[in-house]
């Protein structure tokens, strides 16, 4: 039994009462003051509809179908509506994960801010103000005292993510809900905002649930971690204990996604395609600036950087979607139109796309047979039996049963299976330079393995290059061969994946390296200071 | 200039550029007409010599794009000639008729106005309610009946077996405001009750649309009461979308005026627009037309403008 | 059937109105007691066994007119909807794909037409080209195809805004693919969904165009005219005029009734 908040048997339905779907079953939850609960999961796996239920929330169409619900001593499960609004914001708080969006365009931050205390009565406006600058200097948001009286859109998402931090502690709540707050934010921005969400929750004993799917985030946070699947829990245990020695088979299996690796290339690969001063713009803003470069025939290339790096600008441009103002293209040393419309065949055939969200990358009117007889009539020109053979021999190379697949429409595909489609529609045109634009970053991490084990074994039998654009490290340091590491539209570093990891040579590619969370309980703690020492080195040049 | 400043000063130059793309297609339309206009006012047996007179006294012999310089300068001074059918100057015909059907218009749209955007308030607040259901069912209903039909019904009951309003609109007869609001009354209620069911039914979708945006839900998590969440949360967001809507259903209004004063013999702006087109009185249509077409132009402009306003993005950023 | 079961009692109302309409229209000659435009008796003649909605101003079977009516009200609604809408939705989905100065031409013209209130445009061209049937049908296909465009060109927008219709022009599709094979299978139900709203506007349309007397002419029998043309019973308390514009209104109802379930199915459908 948890002092502060006990969620016995919850169940969770949606749709019609008489064949319900179920959202959460048979889930069990405890909480002390001042403890931070980890909820952990992939997508789907119901750690959001737990949080908003242990606020007694549920959206639209969501019912509490049974189990209990106790906070201090009062059932949310069967609460008053009046109840709740009396204890939303003022003892239990909530934090979501798009704070451009959540909060209200129409008014002030500290408008926002002061509304609960007002609300609640638990300070005037004026008291509420003083504490908004106050909490908004302990959240270290730059200039404290003037930010609140901007609007959301004219704050950045790390800020506006730390000032709704701020606004879950504006009535100092019991508990505060944390619905994935750094999804949405870059890997350097993201240590900013957990640093001080984990201070403020720590200064003033909080309690927090704080929900993520990714693992090493909620190791820095959480004191005990509950790993979720298919609106079950699945374990719970101490954080420590968490890591060291997981027991169930599904929560070993997420901690060994980070496994694989390819084995290193060894000796030197002529250049495939070169880049000679490419410069791009969008409206008179630079977005490629100058880049030289060349990609090896045979080997993978991972260009990585945070948003606004450049890196799918450099993709638009080799793929010809988007012209070089500057510079020029090479591919094996002769030059390629800018447009792809005034590319020839072979070209368009040789360099194939791989997009990263597979939902968007289908047409998802077209059955299987229909995305992928297309493009091998259209490039091989085959017909008939011979096509068909074709699409079957695509089928297994992406590890899908033709007999199965072939006829489904590309709706009724897991994420993971569009995926393999997509890569399927790149090969059928038997290219031998795929981009791959963040393929992975939409899967779950287990599928995620699976596609990068088959790119890996697709490279190794028909001999392809790849160029990997990616913002996730753990990524880059499975399969890359030489990684690129991009900022403002530049090139920062270029090397080998060993010198780049082990020894790399810039401030900001130290930075980015020590950004990316890691599975060790002090991981956030060091990553601050590296990242307060990197900023500093970076600033004086 | 503020950014602000050159937003609204090209929705308003936007405006006037459509108005003039609007009176020159009018003009051109006239100009491709088989024959020319004094051909086709005289008829096929008109003599070459009556047909030369006739065309230098409406200035045909002059190049287009002169004449139509020449009607543009008219206009904007107030001019817009003789009417081919009585020979009256168009704009003494316009001037009473201008503020009968402005009397009738605006007449509706403060009863339908209010009205509408408060049920369409209510349907949203309950919705799949059962107010919100029947509302819905009535409204389409509204929407789908044509004016005439709305008009003769009301006509059949209020005027013909009660009694209590007169079939004709004759607001030149009345003598005192009352009076006014009396015989047009039964005008009015039917445009009252086509524009409430379409703006009932936008003003509804506006406010769902709002509703369903995460800073709601944030609100009520914050345990911010029902009514302040609709008044302090959504409203100021659905301002932009409301004021949208009411201008296009008082744009509308300008439209269903037509039909309406038809059926009542009501002497507004419609009913001569009707008339003239029957006659084939180019100068009318083209005045009147060029009138019904300003007023809706003017106000989605005006709205264009009014959503900018209230949308504290393009307000701050100077 | 299945699909049936679940429809509202509003929504199978309007599929029986409809229905009924259609079949009414299409066998009209052999429906009709008597002819389009015989004369079949003395002027506003009451209701009777012989004449169920009695006749008309100038003598005609009312009821017979209903029936002939039906066919060539709905019959040029429905040509006047399918031309606005082929050519709005293709030139829609082409100035989305297209982009730049195409995109900005076609914008800018639909513009123009959408900057005039429909009818007043429809009256000023019609005074321009004379009244007649096809004059009519081009004028209201030419207003209507505005509102199409703009749809469909936000609606493929969202699609071309997609990868797989770049991965499409990366390997070389040529336009009229891209057009068929990739936009319109993903804008289809939302054009349906409109093509029924539009359908209305359009009947509702001709049939005050043709009650003002420049839509429609006579004698060709249509249900806004007659109501015009048998106006003045109004004013002796009889409801024989309030057939043809109840007609009109019942069948906009249904319409629209079957539109909102299929809306309201194609959400449910995507949540």
């Amino acid at each position: 039994m948890g002092n502060l908040l006990t969620i016995r048997d919850l169940r969770l339905e949606a749709g019609p009462p008489r064949a319900p779907k179920v959202i959460l079953e048979g889930l069990d939850l405890d909480l002390d003051r001042g403890e931070v609960l980890g909820l952990v999961g992939e997508s789907g796996a119901g750690k959001s509809s737990a949080g908003l239920a242990a606020m007694g929330f549920t959206r639209d169409g969501v019912r509490i179908a049974g189990g209990g619900i106790q906070f201090d001593g009062i059932d949310l499960a069967r609460a008053s509506q009046g109840q709740l609004r009396r204890l939303h914001g003022r003892r239990i708080a909530y934090v979501a994960q798009s704070a451009a969006a959540s909060f209200n365009p129409a008014h002030r931050l500290i408008d926002q801010f002061a509304e609960g205390p007002l609300l609640h009565g638990t300070a005037d406006a004026g008291a509420a103000r003083d504490d908004a600058r106050a909490l908004y200097r302990q959240m270290q948001l730059p200039n404290p005292d003037q930010i609140g009286f901007r609007y959301p859109h004219e704050v950045s998402g790390g800020q506006l993510q730390r000032a709704m931090t701020a606004m879950a502690m504006a009535c100092r709540p019991d508990l505060i809900i944390f619905d994935e707050p750094t999804t949405a934010l870059d890997v350097t921005t993201q240590i900013e905002v957990l640093g001080a969400m984990r201070d403020i929750t720590e200064r003033y004993g909080t309690a927090a649930i704080y929900i993520t799917h990714d693992l090493a985030v909620v190791s820095q946070m959480a004191d005990r971690i509950t790993v979720m699947r298919h609106g079950r829990e699945v374990e719970t245990q101490p954080t420590q204990r968490m890591l060291e020695a997981p027991e169930e088979p599904y929560t070993r299996s997420l901690w060994a996604v980070r496994g694989i690796q390819k084995p290193a290339a060894t000796g030197s690969a002529p250049p495939l395609l070169t880049l000679e001063g490419a410069s791009a713009q969008y409206r008179g803003f630079k977005a490629l600036d100058g880049i030289d470069l060349a990609l090896a025939k045979g080997r993978t290339t991972a260009v990585v950087g945070e948003s606004g790096s450049g890196k799918s600008t450099l993709a638009k441009v080799i793929a010809g979607l988007m012209a070089p103002s500057e510079g020029r293209v090479l591919w094996e040393g002769a030059p390629l139109a800018g447009h792809h419309g005034k590319r020839d065949k072979r070209q368009l055939r040789d360099i194939q796309m791989i997009y990263q969200m597979a939902d968007t990358a289908l047409n998802p009117r077209h059955t299987v047979r229909e995305t992928l007889e297309r493009p091998v009539g259209f490039f091989t020109g085959l017909r008939g039996a011979a096509r068909r053979a074709r699409v079957r021999e695509l089928m297994e190379l992406i590890e899908l049963d033709p007999e199965e697949f072939l006829d489904r429409r590309i709706p009724e595909l897991s994420g993971g299976q569009k995926q393999r489609i997509g890569i399927a529609r790149a090969l059928a045109a038997e290219p031998r330079f795929i981009i791959c634009d963040e393929v992975t970053s939409a899967l779950d991490q287990i599928v995620a393995e699976g596609i990068l084990k088959l790119l890996i074994r697709l490279q190794e039998e028909l001999g392809l290059s790849y160029m990997f654009i990616t913002h996730d490290l753990a990524t880059v340091e499975a399969i890359a061969d030489e990684v690129v590491v991009m900022k403002d539209g530049q090139i920062i570093e270029a090397g080998a994946r060993a010198q780049i990891f082990e020894a790399p040579r810039q401030a900001y590619t130290r930075r980015l390296l020590a950004s990316v969370p890691q599975m060790d309980a002090g991981w956030l703690d060091r990553a601050r200071r590296d990242a307060a020492e990197a900023k500093s080195l970076e600033a004086a040049g | 200039m503020t950014r602000l400043n050159k937003l609204i000063l090209s929705r308003l130059g936007l405006g006037v550029v459509t108005l003039f793309a609007v009176s020159a297609l009018m003009f051109i339309g006239i100009e491709l007409l088989p024959g020319d206009l004094a051909q086709q006012i005289l008829g096929q047996s008109a003599t070459p010599e009556t047909l030369a007179a006739f065309r230098a006294e409406l200035g045909l012999d002059l190049p287009p794009h002169v004449r139509y310089l020449d009607w543009l300068a008219g206009v904007v001074q107030g001019d817009f000639g003789q009417s081919l059918a009585s020979g009256r100057e168009v704009t003494d015909l316009l001037s009473t008729r201008l503020a009968n059907t402005m009397f009738l218009a605006g007449y509706a749209a403060v009863i339908a106005v209010p009205i509408a955007v408060s049920l369409g308030l209510l349907a949203a607040l309950w919705r799949n309610s059962i107010f919100d259901r029947t509302a819905n069912i009535g409204a389409l209903s509204a929407i789908s009946m044509p004016e005439f039909f709305v008009a003769y019904l009301l006509i059949l009951v209020f005027s013909i077996k009660l009694g209590w309003f007169p079939t004709l609109a004759r607001i030149d007869t009345a003598e005192s405001l009352g009076q006014a609001l009396r015989v047009t009354f039964l005008p009015a209620l039917t445009l009252i009750m086509v524009v409430i069911a379409h703006m009932m039914r936008m003003t509804r979708a506006a406010i769902i649309n709002v509703l369903a945006a995460p800073y709601i839900e944030m609100a009520r998590l914050k345990g911010v009461p029902r009514w302040r969440v609709i008044l302090r949360h959504a409203l100021p967001n659905a301002m932009a979308p409301i004021i949208n809507v009411i201008a296009l259903n008082l744009a509308y209004l300008i439209v269903g005026v037509v039909v309406v004063e038809v059926v009542f013999s009501y002497p507004g702006l419609g009913q001569l627009l009707v008339d003239a087109v029957a006659s084939r009185d180019f100068p009318v249509v083209q005045a009147v037309g060029l009138f019904f077409a300003g007023t809706y132009i003017l106000l989605n402009t005006g709205a264009d403008i009014l959503s900018i306003l209230s949308n504290p993005r393009l307000r701050q950023t100077g | 059937m299945t699909v049936l079961r679940s429809a509202p009692p509003t929504a199978i109302f309007g599929l029986l109105v409809l229905s009924a309409t259609l079949l009414l229209g299409l066998f009209a000659p052999l429906v009709a007691p008597y002819g389009e435009t015989e004369i079949v008796g003395a002027e506003y003649l009451p209701w009777s066994a012989a004449h169920p909605l009695g006749t008309d101003n100038l003598g005609r079977d009312m009821l017979s007119r209903m029936i002939y009516g039906a066919r060539n009200t709905v019959g040029l609604a429905l040509l006047t909807t399918g031309i606005a809408f082929s050519i709005g939705a293709a030139l829609g989905m082409f100035a989305a794909l297209k982009g730049g100065w195409v995109d900005q031409a076609l914008s800018r013209m639909v513009d123009v037409v959408m900057a005039v209130p429909p009818l007043i445009l429809a009256l000023m061209l019609l005074a321009i080209i004379g009244p007649s049937i096809p004059n009519m049908v081009g004028v209201i296909a030419v207003i209507y195809l505005a509102p199409v465009f703009r749809l469909s060109r936000a609606a493929a927008m969202n699609v071309v805004a997609l990868d797989f219709i770049g991965a499409a022009q990366l390997r070389g599709e040529g336009t009229l693919w891209l057009l068929r094979r990739e936009i319109l299978p993903n804008i289809s139900s939302t054009l349906v969904a409109e093509a029924g709203l539009r359908f209305c506007f359009v009947f509702l349309f001709i049939a005050a165009l043709s009650f003002l007397g420049i839509g429609i002419q006579p004698p060709t029998a249509d249900w806004g005219s007659m109501v015009k043309e048998n106006a003045t019973l109004i004013t002796f308390g009889d409801v024989t005029p309030l057939i043809p514009a109840g007609a009109i209104a019942l069948l906009t109802v249904s319409i629209n009734f079957i539109v909102d379930w299929m809306l309201h199915r194609a959400s449910g459908l995507k949540s």
